[in-house]
């Protein structure tokens, strides 16, 4: 490692390793300015503006995010995301926790079983969610079907807005084969002769689990968090897929079913508010920013070994 | 001391065995539940459209009506959307893999001032919403005439996707330098060293790219839904959705069409099933 501290004095060799690097780095180079750090600004500078796409932006100041507060519809958005971040993932995570440690109990057929929980997520997933349309069907689907036989009233999984976030996340379930695989993986991962000792020391079950397994593997735990904190608040497909109507509107009933992604897809690609749609997109990426600082700031509880 | 040896040896047998039937009993429980919406699926599929609305639904179809496959793929234009899903797929793994060998490369393998730095700055992109970028890029792409085309879906993974460099990164820090260096030493060129050394080397790693990069692209809607606006340029994904709002849901057949559209990936996934494992270990692991 040689960080230039005097000003740039680098040998020949050095300039030469420079000029090679960054030549074999340069796609990343202009990806980086081009796909992120360009569009970024250009974002916020069209955040200023009233911008239909036909006429020229329009400098307005603050008005797009002064009339975001008032927007009861983007109020909305921001609850329902909140929803799915907040009650959504750590259910879903636990569950997927859940699996993987129930797969992890050295079962017979492993690989059979790890196919099975895997491949749901990784089929189109507007073509699964088709199904998952049927089976929630009011009229005709098997969920309220098996209700009626078990002398219970059908309920309207997507019609009810009450229940149409939890069906979202009860589907959102079935999609979360590839973190039980990373928390599976991570498991194998733990040495045995440390649960081994530790049973000898007459630790239970839970014990080993609380004090050994989980500690062991937090790195991966907070990875899954970070990673899908991000991807929960971008939230869209699955929404859009069982709530969309014939005239291209989403959102279900009384918009119980409208993510910020999908207000903000709205705004910018049928309404055509291309300003307002990105004080929009501003504002996610300072909320999933501040949630990222959040997260590491809070990171005390992931336990960092000595690898090797 | 040797009878409670050998009883608490007995008990922890028996805990074992219980504990075993309960774990597999769970176990079995669920994979069924898991394998229950594509088994509806298949049998949605294969129903006619009287037993679709019978009530209860038969959960074995009566008489399966297999020609419901053939008749889905002209319900909507399926091989043409399917022909799309894969150009566009295949076009994007190659300019995945492509760019980020080389980025990868330039990361792991050369030693240059500044590197670490402008590498951590790089991967922060990985933590950046797409909603963020989207209007912008679109209004890019829009003035260079290119929305309609494939090509805002394919042109951007030819500069590069953090997470795949920071994974071949990962790999390619594990290869010996004495390998780099004796190749050195024989006059090899970097370019001769990533083409004749290190490529041969990293293709478990390629392998995982590719997959990955595939079954995402594959299954993306929100792309599609914003850049292809014709009808013939649609992606299956769309095809399936769009359809469905356009001409009122023929649900036996919507359901014969998704079926066909799961196939590939399912199908990739059992030839290479073992990459696949490997590669998510290698993603969540180096959190």
């Amino acid at each position: 490692m040689t960080i230039s501290t005097g000003r740039l004095r680098l040998t020949k060799r050095q300039r030469r390793s420079l000029i090679v690097g960054l030549l074999f780095i340069s796609p990343a180079i202009v990806g980086f300015f081009v796909f992120n750090i360009g569009p970024i600004i250009q974002s916020l500078q069209y955040s200023f503006t009233r911008y239909n796409i036909l006429q020229p932006p329009r400098y307005v100041g603050l008005n797009n995010y002064l009339f975001l507060l008032e927007d009861r519809v983007f109020k909305i958005g921001i609850q329902n995301t909140l929803y799915m971040v907040l009650i959504g993932l750590p259910i879903h995570l636990v569950f997927n926790m859940l699996m993987a440690l129930l797969l992890n109990t050295k079962i017979r057929g492993l690989s059979i079983y790890r196919s099975i929980f895997y491949v749901p997520s990784i089929t189109p997933v507007v073509a699964s969610t088709i199904v998952w349309l049927w089976i929630f069907n009011g009229q005709f689907g098997i969920l309220n079907e098996f209700l009626r036989f078990i002398g219970l009233s059908p309920i309207g999984w997507l019609t009810d807005p009450n229940w149409v976030k939890p069906s979202l996340i009860f589907m959102g379930a079935w999609f979360g084969g590839n973190t039980i695989l990373i928390y599976l993986a991570s498991l194998q991962d733990v040495p045995y002769d440390l649960l081994e000792s530790a049973e000898l020391d007459g630790a239970n079950a839970i014990q080993k689990t609380f004090r050994i397994t989980l500690p062991m593997i937090s790195p991966v735990i907070f990875y899954t968090i970070i990673v899908n904190v991000i991807g929960y608040f971008q939230y869209f497909t699955e929404a859009w897929v069982m709530t969309a109507t014939r005239d291209g509107s989403a959102g279900g009933v009384a918009n119980s079913a409208m993510f910020y992604s999908m207000y903000l897809y709205q705004t910018a690609f049928q309404q055509f508010k291309m300003g307002y749609a990105s004080a929009q997109a501003w504002i996610l990426f300072m909320i999933v920013l501040i949630a990222t600082v959040i997260l590491f700031k809070t990171a005390g509880w992931v336990y960092y070994h000595a690898e090797n | 001391m040797a009878t409670t040896a050998i009883r608490w040896q007995e008990n922890r047998i028996i805990q074992d065995r219980i504990k075993r039937t309960i774990a597999y009993t769970i176990v079995i429980i669920m994979a069924v539940a898991y394998i229950f919406p594509l088994y509806w699926l298949l049998v949605t599929a294969l129903k006619t459209d009287v037993e679709i609305f019978a009530q209860p639904p038969p959960i074995i179809p009566p008489n399966p009506q297999w020609h419901n496959f053939a008749d889905s793929t002209t319900y909507i234009p399926f091989w043409r959307y399917m022909w799309n899903t894969i150009a566009i797929s295949g076009l994007t793994v190659l300019g995945t893999v492509l760019s980020c060998t080389f980025i990868a490369y330039g990361f792991a393998r050369i030693q240059w001032p500044g590197r670490n730095i402008v590498f951590l700055i790089y991967l922060s992109t990985i933590m950046l919403p797409s909603q963020v970028t989207l209007i912008p890029l679109y209004l890019i792409f829009r003035d260079l005439g290119w929305v309609g085309t494939f090509l805002p879906l394919v042109v951007p993974h030819f500069f590069g996707s953090a997470l795949y460099v920071f994974l071949l990164r990962q790999f390619l820090l594990t290869i010996p330098q004495e390998l780099s260096d004796a190749a050195r030493i024989d006059g090899a060129s970097e370019l001769g060293i990533l083409w004749h050394v290190m490529i041969p080397l990293m293709r478990p790693a390629l392998a995982v790219v590719a997959l990955f990069t595939f079954v995402q692209t594959y299954r993306d809607f929100l792309g599609p839904l914003i850049y292809l606006q014709n009808q013939q340029d649609w992606t299956i994904s769309l095809g399936l959705k769009l359809f469905q709002n356009m001409y009122g849901a023929q649900w036996q057949l919507m359901m014969a069409a998704s079926t066909l559209a799961m196939l590939p990936t399912i199908v990739l996934f059992f030839f290479t099933q073992k990459t696949f494992v490997r590669g998510i270990a290698l993603t969540g692991l180096k959190g």
